[in-house]
């Protein structure tokens, strides 16, 4: 199992304030309700005393503070997620401020970069350089992305990052091909979203074939049902509903922007966000008492010069600090965000930005991190050398906010203290090693250099992984497997 | 010797092996049965190549190297007195850091890493005269084979010029090694001195100084 870091939140709300931003939505959730395009949904919504009113393809859905007490109590704060192999099995407990980190987002565009060799005009100095080139996202790439960040540790789950947009690729064959290039090149856990309903029986056979019958689901949904403001927009509340029936765990993902569709105050995106995740907790739990649903919480703010996102803002970060904290309340597991920022190219502003909140996401306790790894442009762009220096520096998070063993560390400290003070050379160097060994930090900064020369480094590290094997799908599965599903040719 | 256990008091890099035999344990052993010192000498210096291998390739770190450097030292401490009796002695070497500075770090890992490649080293501490430096290269004088010196300030270094000055006045010609931070390439030829990138190459140019005698 992987266990993540146990940590000591930091929280900007008080308690009082917490119940304070609880009302609040309790209050929105009543008046003005939400915006229900889904019949099926605004029925049992109405089925269940919600107040529902008709209107030109829409519902409007007052749901009573009562009907939301009861539901959030019905929603299981424990979510076991299994994985390929069992030591990436992932128990995710809503109460526990435990962290871990992962992928995210369905980025449209690879980021490419080669090394080039360049003379200057003027002193005649020659100097290797990286160059950039932006392409479409292929499922090799989706691929690539899943064997990289098997092998990177400090990945704790794989959420697919790539929009696979190869020419073969439909809306009827997308769902198998992203869940397989992701299965059969990473042991971990698998999250997507799903293109087609009509796939998502195919995707969970699938997925019950390569478990070998494992109680835990080895993969899970995203579904994006809220159009901010506080919209359950068509399909996506369809696909909450069926993913539900099964019984399979799903992030009910809500993205209010403040400033544009959610208020710019801090309190009020919060607000906002928690009654439309909470509208999405009461419908999961009326479909299905107990239903393993994330709070997932995506909040960001907008530029005030276009309205375009501004992940790399202060707020951004203050309104995760938010959601973490209320689904911390309800004891739902808190599907939250980090590492996203503006910066187009990868390296030192991206870092940067990202290192915000990767520390503020870590540091409030949030139980299942995405975004992550090699975001860039927000969450437009994936970038293979971002990704490997992200995941050095999400485990220099990991490694700040780790649990201190106070005696144990002054047992051995006194002691190495009281025998070094007797030597000549006066160095505590050989008392390090169990430490640099135990996995514990990181050993020394490993891609060190100038912007440019750290590039260079990080791509040869990529070039490294990617030639190192991972473990497929057993090739006695894969057998079974192909007949029945419309998997590529050249990702088998 | 890989492990970097001086004794059975030792743990290895991974905080195991307490209680089991250490390099001083195993070379009494090693006498005891009747191995020759020189046999034994033979089979140290092979580990520290090992440990040097490892160190190259990024299995061992700083704080490994220098374990294994003070086991080897303290292994060579067990056997001195049955190689004296083959009449062979350990070269000398004098280390300090220089007037003005007490920076040594870089002096005490060389220092360790000296001793490790089995030298006699000679420690003067820091912030060390040159007076004091010449004094004991006369009384040493025949056995010294080189000296170290180590600076971490700019305005330190240049006394690393005046003990080469001093030594060169006294006709004491020996092999000057010179680094830390401040120190350049530059500077140690300017002054006549061997300069060393850290103390590892420094332990690397000690040991060319015994093959070139």
């Amino acid at each position: 199992m992987r266990e993540g870091v146990l940590v000591k939140p930091y929280e900007r709300l008080e308690k009082e304030e917490v119940d304070r931003i609880h009302e609040a939505s309790l209050s929105i959730l009543a008046d003005p309700g939400i915006l229900v395009h889904n019949g099926e949904a605004s029925k049992i919504f109405e089925d269940n005393g919600a107040d529902v009113s008709a209107h030109d393809g829409y519902w409007q859905v007052s749901i009573p503070e009562r009907l939301v007490e009861e539901c959030v109590k019905k929603a299981p704060s424990v979510i076991k997620l299994g994985a390929r192999n069992k030591e990436n099995d992932l128990i995710i407990d809503g109460k526990e401020p435990r962290v871990r980190f992962g992928t995210g987002s369905e980025t449209n565009v690879i980021l490419d970069m080669d090394v080039e060799d360049f003379v200057s005009k003027k002193s005649g100095i020659a100097r290797q350089f990286p160059v950039f080139q932006r392409r479409r996202g292929t499922v090799q790439d989706l691929c690539q992305s899943a064997h990289l960040c098997e092998l990177l540790e400090n990945v704790d789950f794989f959420l697919r990052n790539v929009n696979i947009q190869d020419d073969d690729i439909t809306d009827d064959n997308k769902d198998v091909n992203k869940f397989y290039a992701s299965l059969n090149n990473t042991t971990k856990h698998v999250m997507a979203g799903l293109t087609n309903l009509e796939k998502l029986d195919d995707v969970i056979e699938m997925a019950e074939l390569v478990s070998g019958g494992r109680k835990e689901p080895i993969i899970s949904f995203i579904a994006c049902v809220t159009k901010s403001p506080l919209q359950f927009v068509r399909d996506s509340t369809q696909n909450l509903i069926e993913m539900t029936r099964r019984n399979y765990p799903v992030v009910i993902s809500v993205s209010p922007q403040g400033g544009s569709t959610a208020p710019i105050q801090e309190a009020g995106t919060v607000a906002q966000q928690n009654a439309e995740i909470l509208a999405g907790v009461v419908l999961s739990q009326l479909v299905r008492e107990g239903a393993p649903v994330f709070y997932g919480s995506n909040p960001l703010r907008v530029r005030m010069d276009n309205l375009d996102n501004m992940y790399g803002a202060p707020e951004t970060n203050q309104y995760y600090i938010g959601g973490v904290q209320m689904a911390r309340f309800y004891g739902i597991p808190c599907y939250s965000a980090a590492g996203v920022g503006d910066s187009k190219f990868p390296g030192i502003e991206a870092t940067a930005e990202k290192m915000i909140s990767h520390l503020f996401s870590s540091l409030t306790g949030a139980q299942y991190v995405h975004y992550a790894f090699g975001l860039l442009e927000g969450t437009n762009t994936l970038s293979f050398e971002q990704l490997i220096l992200d995941d050095l520096h999400v485990g220099f998070c990991k490694s700040m906010l780790r649990e201190q063993n106070i005696e144990e560390e002054l047992r051995d400290s006194l002691e190495e203290i009281r025998e070094v003070m007797g030597t000549s050379h006066k160095m505590f160097t050989r008392y390090a090693r169990k430490y640099t060994r135990s996995g514990a930090f990181i050993p020394f900064y490993s891609f060190g250099g100038d912007g440019n020369e750290t590039l260079i480094r990080v791509r040869a590290r990529k070039e490294e992984l990617l030639s190192t094997q991972v473990d497929e799908i057993p090739e006695d599965i894969k057998k079974e497997l192909f007949p029945k599903f419309d998997v590529l040719e050249r990702i088998r | 010797m890989i492990k970097g256990r001086r004794n059975k008091e030792d743990e290895d890099l991974e905080g195991g092996s307490v209680g089991e035999p250490g390099v001083t344990e195993l070379v009494e052993e090693a006498l005891k049965g009747k191995i020759e010192p020189k046999k034994i000498i033979e089979s140290i210096n092979d580990a520290m190549v090992t440990v040097g291998k490892k160190f190259e390739t990024g299995e061992y770190f700083v704080p490994d190297m220098l374990a294994s450097a003070e086991a080897v030292s303290v292994g060579i401490d067990v056997l001195e007195p049955h190689l004296l009796k083959g009449g062979k002695t350990k070269e000398k070497f004098v280390v300090a850091t220089v007037e003005g500075d007490i920076h040594d770090i870089g002096k005490n890992i060389f220092a360790m890493m000296l001793k490790g490649a089995g030298f006699d080293v000679i420690d003067l501490g820091t912030d060390v005269s040159a007076d004091e430096i010449v004094k004991t290269v006369k009384n040493e004088d025949a056995e010294i084979i080189g000296i170290g010196l180590s600076a971490l300030l700019t305005t330190t270094m240049g006394n690393m010029g005046v003990v080469t000055e001093r030594l060169r006045a006294e006709t004491l010609e020996k092999n000057v090694l010179v680094g830390g931070v401040a120190v350049s390439k530059e500077y140690a030829d300017e002054i006549g001195a061997i300069y060393c990138d850290d103390a590892f190459e420094g332990v690397d140019k000690a040991k060319e100084l015994i093959k070139k005698g």
